[in-house]
């Protein structure tokens, strides 16, 4: 029997059921997105690093002027939100129970560090890219990958439930 | 005999309102985000029913994208903004 890894509770908070080896391994993506993210604001226009830029999308694909006003209006609101979810991912990495806001900043973070992984290993929607192989050298990230991909499944059925 | 000046209002240019074209924003389809996500996502942040949200999923997942929001530019942007938080990949555009 697989145990639900968050559960809610009849509070409306949320129970977590996450083995250390897992949160060890939630501590450690924190502090890796977190120098992508600040290293990507460092730089003036961004989109220097193609997965870091998925978290940075176009608003405006056929309007320079009206993208870069909106760039500048935006941008750095979005690194503070971006950061600040995974401050709470950070924080709370070792928590039995979380508030929903809380939960709703993991499933967030944990969407990012997906995302910038997943765009790094060219993920597709039929999976061509998998590695056949355990002593495939992108085996690791793609285990990464497949757990944040199960719990964050695990959390949108809790926070649907 | 002076006449008294007739003040005349000149029409003041600020006070023609221009109708706003509404704007549309549209969320692309990816291989990364998760379909339960996505919905997820529709409804927690335009309160839209299970039902509605499913839809406009399915409209990204199987035709690439669907018109999610649509209104005045600021309303738009906001939209796009957050969807933008969540890590959807969302794009405005004049309807």
């Amino acid at each position: 029997m697989i145990r639900r890894r968050v559960r809610r509770d009849r509070r409306g908070e949320f129970e977590l059921r996450i083995p250390p080896d897992e949160r060890d391994l939630l501590r450690s993506v924190g502090p890796q997105l977190r120098d992508l993210l600040v290293r990507e604001a460092a730089s003036a226009q961004g989109g220097e690093d193609t997965a870091v830029s998925r978290l940075f999308p176009v608003a405006y694909p056929t309007d320079e002027d009206r993208q870069t006003e909106y760039r500048l209006l935006a941008h750095d609101e979005l690194l503070a939100s971006h950061l600040g979810a995974l401050a709470v991912l950070e924080e709370t990495a070792g928590a039995d129970r979380l508030d929903e806001d809380q939960l709703l900043s993991w499933m967030r973070a944990i969407n990012h560090v997906r995302l910038v992984l997943g765009t790094r290993l060219d993920v597709t929607e039929d999976g061509d890219e998998r590695p056949r192989s355990a002593r495939d050298p992108r085996a690791p990230a793609f285990a990464v990958y497949d757990y944040l991909t199960y719990l964050q499944g695990e959390i949108i059925e809790a926070l649907s439930g | 005999m002076t006449a008294v000046p007739v003040e005349v209002k000149e029409p003041d240019v600020e006070d023609v309102v221009v109708p706003d074209r509404p704007w549309i924003v549209i969320v692309w389809n990816d291989p990364i985000n998760l379909m339960s996500y996505v919905t997820f996502v529709f409804q927690k942040l335009f309160g839209y029913s299970l039902e509605k949200a499913t839809k406009l999923m399915l409209d990204v997942h199987e035709k690439g994208k669907a018109v999610v929001s649509s209104g005045p530019r600021e309303k738009a942007e906001l939209d796009v903004f957050r969807l933008h938080e969540h890590g959807l990949w969302a794009t405005m555009e004049h309807q």
